[in-house]
């Protein structure tokens, strides 16, 4: 590692990165200046580590971290058992955080009984593939899912088509990432009783075209099931908008606390089927030989919630609010568009995916030429560039596209011009280690 | 900046291993995988008279995974199986941190692998052709 490698903003940026910059209409300094930095703990006690695995699972803010604090030091106490003050406190503070999550996906606070919380997207997928997808699927049935999926929004639908009978099918994008309205014709048909994709891909970072599929898929008569794991963190949703059945995110991925996913189903759907795990709290009268099940949302919560999470991705909701999507999604598209010129600007790397900015939401997946994305990884980590080389939990993707593996660069509004350059000068030491200078 | 693991002799053993190639009649073959990283390696022995007379690898896979089979491949040949063995597992010890250092000294090359206990997620790699070697000895010899 030489010295004059090591530069700094607006120095390393190419004519053309600029020109994009502007394009966008963002100041180069706006990358330089990082005003989010100071709000995330772990990035501002560590300022020579450049995250660049925001997709895997994001920082979280102070507030977060001090709400879910201050949850265990004033209101600690089980909620909805309770019939003292300190219960009910937390059991106002779930009721609060599930009407802050309706109104988050562009619903009601009286829409607040269809947010279900449970552990993370997986979970909150695998209720709607177990209980939904159970209740309904019968042998000669199709369930209809994009090749892009991440494994959470895979596996449980492979599982229940094989307890169904059902057929498991797949809608294949071009080497662009872009599912076409030609493909979801292709393979929603009169069978399909469910479709379910990925709003953002966790490693083409592609936005799928929600709202045309989910309308493919309510002329078949079949639900359209959304994991928005990698959605919500950049764009802003809104589940009536979008005319979805079911949307599932969750709130690590978010700015929120480990252990809290969502799903938000529609009522009469949530209403129509059996829960998914049984216990205590999702009842409404237990005898030695049957129960009679709580209505939704409590039937699919069963057992002691996390309050402290849920409390705290109250906050972390409040906190990206404050922030903006309209200000989260200029900075990440600057961050986006510079990044990928100066991949481009490296001749030994090979992005995958789009070759346009616009369509990476937050994620960019590339491979060094001859050199294993591991050993890429673990030569970035000595440079303290954090980024993820894998399949990323989608290996049908990587197998489609021809590849077993790749490295991952994932951004959110708090990274800066600096964790791009240290990207790059770290790709180039990657390089001089195994070629020389 | 260090090199880490990824000093002078793993880089040379990864660009120009001396043992990756289709050995023409090996007594012994078997496939090892890593599969969570695609690190793939089929390794072929030919043991004779209980030793080993010719040990060489194909595959693909990480530096790591790749160069750590050439030191293997290099250290095994003409060694007998009991000594193999030996090595395989003084070499799965060093990389749990349990080998003396005066043990360290018979892995020769490999020795320097030590420090991929500091990084967990690619003691996998590392181990792969020691792993591999291993089970070719308890299962077919």
């Amino acid at each position: 590692m030489t010295e004059q490698r090591i530069l700094h903003g607006a120095d390393m940026l190419t004519e053309r990165g600029r020109a994009e910059w502007d394009a966008a209409g963002v100041q180069v300094s706006a990358l330089v200046d990082n005003p989010y930095k100071k709000d995330f703990p772990l990035l501002a006690t560590k300022p020579s580590l450049a995250f660049l695995d925001s997709a895997a699972t994001a920082q979280r803010p102070a507030v977060v971290l001090d709400a879910q604090r201050n949850f265990y030091e004033s209101m600690n106490a089980n909620a909805l058992r309770g019939l003292y003050k300190l219960s009910v406190e937390a059991t106002e503070a779930i009721n609060a955080s599930r009407a802050h999550v309706a109104r988050f996906l562009g619903l009601t606070d009286a829409d607040a009984r269809d947010i279900i919380f449970c552990r993370n997207a997986s979970e909150a997928l695998n209720i709607v593939a177990s209980s939904y997808g159970g209740s309904v699927l019968a042998a000669g049935d199709e369930v209809c899912i994009t090749i892009m999926e991440h494994h959470s929004n895979l596996i449980p639908w492979q599982q229940v088509c094989e307890r169904a009978g059902a057929k498991l099918v797949y809608m294949y994008v071009g080497e662009d990432g872009v599912l076409t309205e030609e493909e979801m014709r292709a393979k929603i048909g009169p069978k399909t009783k469910v479709v379910s994709a990925a709003h953002v891909s966790n490693v083409l970072g592609v936005e799928n075209d929600i709202k045309l599929l989910a309308s493919i898929a309510h002329e078949f008569g079949a639900v359209m099931v959304v994991d928005g794991a990698q959605s919500v963190p950049h764009l802003q949703v809104n589940v009536r908008d979008l005319d979805v059945d079911f949307f599932a995110f969750s709130a690590h991925k978010a700015f929120g606390p480990l252990g809290i996913g969502v799903l938000w189903g529609r009522h009469e759907l949530l209403e129509a089927m059996p829960p998914f795990l049984t216990g205590g709290e999702m009842i409404d009268s237990v005898t030695e030989q049957a129960a009679v099940w709580a209505p939704t949302p409590e039937k699919f919560e069963a057992g002691t919630q996390d309050a402290a999470g849920i409390f705290a991705l109250d906050a972390a909701l409040t906190y990206m609010e404050g922030v903006g999507y309209e200000a989260i999604q200029m900075r990440e598209s600057a961050l986006v568009h510079t990044c990928m010129h100066r991949l481009a600007d490296l001749d030994f790397v090979r992005i995958i995916g789009p070759a346009d900015p616009a369509l990476h939401h937050g994620v960019i997946s590339f491979n060094v030429c001859g050199i294993h994305p591991h050993d890429v990884s673990s030569i970035l980590d000595m440079d303290n560039v954090a980024i993820r080389a894998g399949h990323h939990c989608a290996q049908p993707l990587l197998a489609h596209l021809g590849i077993e593996s790749c490295c991952r660069a994932s951004l959110a509004f708090y990274n800066d011009s600096a964790d791009i350059d240290k990207l790059i000068s770290g790709l180039q030491h990657v390089w001089s280690m195994f070629h020389g200078d | 900046m260090g090199e880490g693991i990824y000093n002078a002799a793993l880089m040379e053993h990864n660009a120009h291993p001396d043992y990756k190639y289709e050995m023409e009649n090996p007594t012994h073959t078997h496939e090892g995988v890593n599969p969570s990283c695609g690190d793939d390696i089929i390794l072929s022995l030919r043991v004779v008279d209980g030793i080993v007379e010719e040990a060489a690898f194909t595959g693909s896979g990480c530096a790591v995974s790749q160069a750590s089979a050439d030191i293997m491949a290099d250290l095994i040949t003409e060694e007998p199986v009991e000594e193999v063995k030996r090595l395989c597992e003084l070499f799965l010890a060093m990389i749990r941190g349990e080998a003396c250092e005066e043990e360290l000294e018979d892995l020769g090359e490999a020795a320097e692998l030590k420090s991929i206990a500091l990084m967990p997620a690619r003691v996998k790699c590392a181990e792969l052709g020691w792993r591999t070697a291993l089970t070719i000895i308890e299962e077919e010899l």
